[in-house]
């Protein structure tokens, strides 16, 4: 692979994070949101793909199939499983069953047909604590810290890998912003997922990833974080009808 | 500027106002296939043209001159702008050259009249459609300009022409993370521009939603006909190019037969695919709220800044 050919591959996956990342934010419906995130994987993925073909490692190679399976599809679909509804309760309202377009639902935030399905889904539309314009701005104005920050580490470096290094803190920033704006358990989980893949990021651009042993204990864990939290929303779900946590302030009997 | 230039600018007019309404053939074509239905043909555009130039245009009483002068007003504001884009050559020195701020504001000429026409019966409904069409104008010109200006970045200059070959010598800026971002942002202000589907539905007579159709509710024969052209070839402008921005091989770099001709044939296959994957996109989106609109060009323009304040702090 030629020096130009690489920096650009880099260059392309780079800003497909970035894009991707931004997206989370953007997106209002958790299913829209859910997308970007398993879009970020697979951009991840190609990521390590061309630092292990740039570095001729095999193990990176596996490291980039682990990858894409992990973050590109298993926790896409954990997320994304919808909750059965409680048994004994009943039955939840279909979502969607009075909007007209709901085949269209999901794509750029226009999942938000049926406002009246708050709390008739986990799936629905996300009310932010703070308005998605702001939100979108102080992902913007994140972005920009993190390339006022890390940009006079990396500028002496001739390494492409480098100069993309931004990018990976980028994706931390906003990934806890997602964390803290975000009221369901679930888009919660989006953010935490988007900041793991951030801090991928960032060791990959900057060292050509963690060893094989530490990053296997590492997928496995996020996996085993994502299951217990998915399930124990699912819990949350059948027990209070709903994953918003401010409304879990107490604790019952 | 000289005899040749002349010719190649007309050229490229020329083509670009035959393409128009074919291009907004292919898309009703493209639509109709995947929604099951047969569809008119792309040709159905021209005929539609043909049939309205041949009318005697009725106008309501009490509408002014506005009525008349408006639509003549896009048709040139929409000629001007194939001629200033880099559609099938980026020969600098052409009649005017197509700055960035100069093709804002050519853009912004053509909507305003538009909108006047909207307004000059004095219909509730041509009210309403020039009121939503201004909001959503508002909100998109600084995401325009802003998208643009990231692209010029790298390149050291606001001429679109000079943009166009930067990316054509060195690809790297297209597929850098600035790149990607502006590109982004790019899209979304022209389809928000061009009155497509998550803003707006082209194909839509409902009054609570509409607003290009709105604005044209009281024109009639000539007028609708040359409202309809104007429209149809800004977005032919538009969409080549961003096809000259995102694959800009195939333009022509300078003003010999042989690389015009490719050049043309090239923009041509550009706008018609662009708009085919455009048409099968919508078929996919559902209309945005209006209130949520803003949100959606609020999303385009953050990109467009990030892409912006990211370059100014790498070069």
């Amino acid at each position: 692979m030629t020096e130009s050919t690489y920096a650009e591959l880099i260059g392309l996956c780079a800003g497909a994070l970035l894009l991707t990342s931004v997206l989370t934010v953007w997106y209002r419906s958790q299913r829209a949101s859910i997308r970007a995130l398993a879009l970020q994987g697979v951009a991840l993925a190609a990521l390590v793909a061309v630092v292990a073909v740039d570095r001729s490692e095999a193990e990176l190679i596996v490291v980039a199939a682990l990858v894409l399976v992990l973050k590109g599809m298993v926790l896409p679909w954990v997320l994304s499983r919808r909750p059965a509804p409680a048994t004994g309760a009943p039955a939840p309202p279909q979502r969607g069953a009075g909007s007209a377009g709901d085949h269209g639902a999901g794509d750029h935030g226009a999942g938000d047909h049926g406002a009246g399905d708050h709390g008739a889904g986990d799936h629905g539309a996300e009310t932010p604590m703070l308005n998605p314009v702001a939100t979108l701005v102080a992902a913007a104005l994140l972005g920009i810290v993190a390339y006022a920050v890390i940009w006079p580490l990396v500028a002496g470096s001739a390494s492409p890998a480098a100069h993309a290094a931004p990018v990976g803190i980028a994706m931390v920033l906003i990934g806890f912003l997602v964390l803290v704006t975000r009221r369901r358990a679930i888009s919660q989980l989006v953010g935490f997922l988007a900041l793991d893949n951030g801090i991928a990021t960032v060791a990959f651009l900057v060292s050509g990833g963690v060893p094989i042993l530490i990053e296997f204990g590492v997928s496995l864990d996020i996996l085993l974080v994502t299951l217990i939290l998915q399930v124990f929303s699912r819990r949350m779900r059948a027990v209070f009808g709903d994953t918003d946590v401010d409304r879990m302030r107490e604790l019952r009997d | 500027m000289n005899l040749v230039t002349v010719i190649v600018t007309l050229v490229q007019v020329i083509l670009f106002a035959a393409l128009a309404p074919l291009l907004v053939g292919v898309m009703r074509q493209v639509r109709a296939r995947l929604e099951g239905r047969a569809g008119a043909g792309v040709w159905q555009p021209w005929r539609d043209l043909r049939k309205l130039l041949g009318k005697e245009p009725v106008r309501a009483r009490g509408s002014s001159w506005m009525l008349r002068a408006g639509p003549l007003v896009l048709v040139l504001s929409s000629l001007v702008l194939a001629a200033l884009l880099p559609l099938v050559t980026t020969v600098a020195e052409r009649l005017v050259t197509g700055d960035l701020f100069v093709v804002v504001s050519v853009l912004l000429i053509g909507a305003v009249a538009l909108a006047l026409v909207g307004l000059d019966a004095g219909t509730a409904f041509g009210g309403m459609g020039s009121s939503r069409h201004m909001t959503v104008l508002a909100l998109v010109e600084p995401t325009l300009l802003l998208a643009i200006y990231a692209l010029s970045i790298p390149t050291g200059s606001s001429d679109i022409a000079t943009i166009v070959e930067a990316r054509l010598e060195d690809p790297s800026i297209i597929v850098s993370p600035v790149g990607l971002l502006a590109m982004a942002a790019l899209v979304i202000a022209v389809v928000a521009e061009t009155g497509r589907l998550p803003v707006d539905n082209p194909s839509t007579h409902l009054e609570l939603t509409m607003i290009h159709e709105a604005m044209l509710l009281e024109s009639s024969a000539r007028d609708l006909a040359w409202l309809e052209f104007g429209s149809w070839l800004k977005l032919g402008a538009l969409l080549g190019l961003v096809g000259n921005l995102l694959v800009p091989w195939g333009v022509a770099t300078s003003t010999d037969a042989l690389p015009v001709l490719v050049g043309a044939a090239a923009a041509g296959v550009k706008v018609l695919v662009l708009g085919a994957l455009l048409a099968a996109g919508e078929v996919l989106l559902a209309k945005l709220r209006l209130f949520r609109v803003p949100e959606l060009l609020a999303g385009s323009f953050v990109l467009a800044f990030l892409a912006v304040a990211v370059s100014a702090m790498v070069s």
